[in-house]
């Protein structure tokens, strides 16, 4: 066995007053944390494999159970801070790469929490949403850039297919495999229910769900997995992956004994075998190559659906936006550096990308100089955590916001980060069946509709403060943002003055 | 009539059902007080093998055996609702024997006990339910 050079991160503290021995803790807890011990009639508990998801504390009846950080500590060191001394354990042991999930976790600066939103007094007056009209909804996909009339001067529509949205909300990728079957059938019973799209992932679309096809966008990644005519048709866009914010230039693996069942079917990948995404498209190069996917997609299907392609945000993002709103695609999205994943190496996911905040201002602003802003409409993620920074994202330029964590969250995640285990104990990312049946569609469909219900109030609640009563009219108007404690270069990049001037 | 039904799909096996039905029918305040160094012996119970598990609790038939086979009138259908007069029932056990699910067991300060949909304790309406995690037992009409 060696020597165990690593210590648990959390322990288990159980409150013995309140423990009533009814052991809900040891039958939730799929990495077996919790057992009975019949001699002494106590629960004990082993910390070594507590991943802190909190689905024992949740369920304890009487509240007897806490998670708290272990105290054991290193020698204090602020370069060789433990973190760093327990990973370098972990990889001396086997000689493997790091992995990790979810977004990254680092003190980077956040800067919607360095924006301030503006409101109206006295000399304009701000709208009470409870009593007056206020719109939400939005449109996506290419504006036409002129009027066009018939010979008796009746309007011709010339509107490019595209989006309708109630509220500029829509749940990122997350494909079926990463998450489970449960997870997908809430996100897309949620989108209809509340007038918004879900997005499918590249692990194809599983047959159930073609019944929720006007609220799904279908995606087309490396891998091409599950993509076939019928597919394409089925949903309401189709969105090419080009990368992901968590790991931008990486591609993907989900392993072979995830690939069973319906995942094989749907993925139409043989069972047990590896489902592996590229990092690139073998077949995109260069913006041309994607000008050819864009329109093989819309030939596909008969010019019908807007075509979405997603990066992840980088450090030329504003020339890569600006070469994709001129490849013929409907819609840029945008994925910043602190987007989630199921499984990223953690080198990657830590240090690989840039802030949504400034791609989005920069991506906006440069498509803008360029006269080509109406060629698309932009969907940013990578951390949208609540209605106001959907606000200050509107406001900094984007048409609609992707939320994958936050929709986690309402369905019960608890962000401890161990996707890549396959042990979900809340049934979100996870396959095995015991575990699957924990999230029950019915109540998280209901929690994510409760979710963009409440963040669709509090946008109208900021939105009539400012005076403004429709989301096209805060779309990147930057006034009414101003910024505190950021730098010259800053406020700059943002586009955005500071609170103050 | 509104009753408690079980989806075994949701089902999880975690037994909440049976600890919130012994603290809903003890009248104390407290679980833990209710609770603490005692063997339960819920109105609902857990029947599990392997991955399937399901509540089983009194259904209040319509035309329930327990009721039809009581010597003393102490089993009744008031509303719906079988309830037990604890002042008649002499303790024959015919009803445990006579219940085809289970459902009626001898009590542990009442001669037997069985669910009334917690119409008979401070709750109100099925406490069970509303411990339960995943709505594996509902309380609707059908």
């Amino acid at each position: 066995m060696g020597i165990n050079y690593l210590y648990q991160e959390y322990e288990v503290s159980r409150n013995m007053d309140r423990c009533i021995n009814c052991r809900v803790c040891e039958r939730q807890c799929a990495n077996e944390v919790h057992s009975f011990d019949k001699d002494k009639n106590i629960m004990r508990s082993d910390d070594v494999n507590c991943v802190n998801c909190h689905r024992c504390v949740a369920l304890c009846p009487t509240r007897a159970l806490k998670i708290v950080k272990t105290d054991h500590t290193f020698k204090e060191n602020a370069n060789w801070r433990g973190s760093i001394i327990n990973e370098i354990y972990k990889q001396a042991e086997s000689g493997a790469v790091l992995l990790s999930s979810m977004g990254n976790p680092n003190n980077y600066p956040v800067y919607f929490d360095k924006i301030l939103l503006n409101a109206s007094q006295v000399t304009n007056p701000s709208i009470d949403p409870l009593r007056e009209p206020m719109e939400t909804k939005v449109f996506l996909g290419s504006k036409p850039k002129s009027i066009q009339r018939d010979k008796d001067g009746r309007l011709i529509n010339n509107l490019s297919c595209g989006i309708e949205l109630s509220v500029p909300i829509m749940f990122s990728a997350m494909s079926y495999g990463s998450i489970s079957y449960n997870a997908h059938e809430s996100l897309a019973r949620a989108a209809k229910e509340a007038g918004i799209l879900y997005n499918t992932g590249e692990g194809g679309l599983h047959k159930d769900f073609y019944q929720y096809g006007s609220n799904t966008i279908v995606q087309v990644a490396s891998g091409r997995f599950g993509v076939y005519k019928d597919y394409l048709e089925a949903g309401a866009a189709i969105e090419i992956k080009m990368g992901q914010g968590a790991k931008p230039g990486i591609g993907g693996h989900l392993p072979g004994a995830k690939i069973v069942g319906d995942i094989s079917k749907t993925r139409m990948v043989p069972e047990g075998s590896d489902a592996i995404s590229p990092a690139p498209h073998h077949d995109i190069y260069s913006i041309e190559d994607l000008r050819q996917l864009v329109y093989s997609l819309k030939e596909t299907t008969n010019y019908k659906k807007p075509v979405i392609v997603k990066i992840a945000a980088v450090h030329n993002v504003a020339a890569i936006a600006s070469g994709i709103a001129r490849s013929g695609a409907d819609i840029i999205a945008i994925d910043g550096f602190r987007g989630g994943t199921g499984a990223a190496p953690t080198r990657i996911r830590d240090n690989v990308g840039i802030p949504i905040e400034l791609a989005l201002a920069s991506v906006d602003q440069r498509l803008r100089d360029e006269g080509i802003r109406d060629n698309v409409s932009i969907v940013v993620g990578g951390s949208i955590r609540n209605s106001s920074d959907i606000v200050k994202a509107i406001a900094l330029g984007a048409d609609c916001v992707y939320i994958g964590t936050a929709a986690l969250l309402a369905l019960g995640c608890h962000l401890c980060r161990s996707c890549q285990t396959g042990k979900c104990n809340w049934g979100i990312a996870t396959q095995s069946p015991e575990l699957v049946k924990r999230l029950n569609p019915d109540i998280g469909f209901k929690r994510l509709v409760n979710l963009v219900g409440a963040w669709e109030h509090e946008i109208k609640e900021m939105m009539g403060g400012m005076g403004i009563n429709s989301i096209e009219s805060l779309k990147g108007n930057r006034l009414m943002l101003r910024g505190v404690g950021l730098s010259e270069k800053e406020l700059q990049i943002l586009g955005i003055k500071h609170a103050g001037e | 009539m509104k009753r408690v039904y079980v989806n075994e799909q949701w089902c999880l096996g975690c037994h909440l059902c049976e600890y919130y039905c012994a603290f809903a029918n003890s009248n104390e305040t407290d679980m833990v007080k209710a609770l603490k160094d005692i063997v339960i012996h819920p109105r609902i119970q857990i029947e599990q093998k392997d991955n399937i598990s399901f509540a089983v609790s009194c259904r209040h038939c319509e035309e329930p055996l327990c009721v039809k086979g009581c010597i003393t009138g102490a089993l009744s259908i008031n509303e719906g609702v079988i309830s037990v007069d604890q002042n008649k029932c002499i303790g024959c056990f015919t009803c445990i024997l006579c219940c085809p699910y289970g459902a009626i067991s001898a009590g542990d300060e009442s001669i037997i006990q069985k669910c009334e949909l917690c119409t008979n304790n401070k709750h109100g309406s099925p406490h069970c339910v509303k411990g339960c995690p995943n709505n594996a037992i509902v309380f609707e009409e059908r």
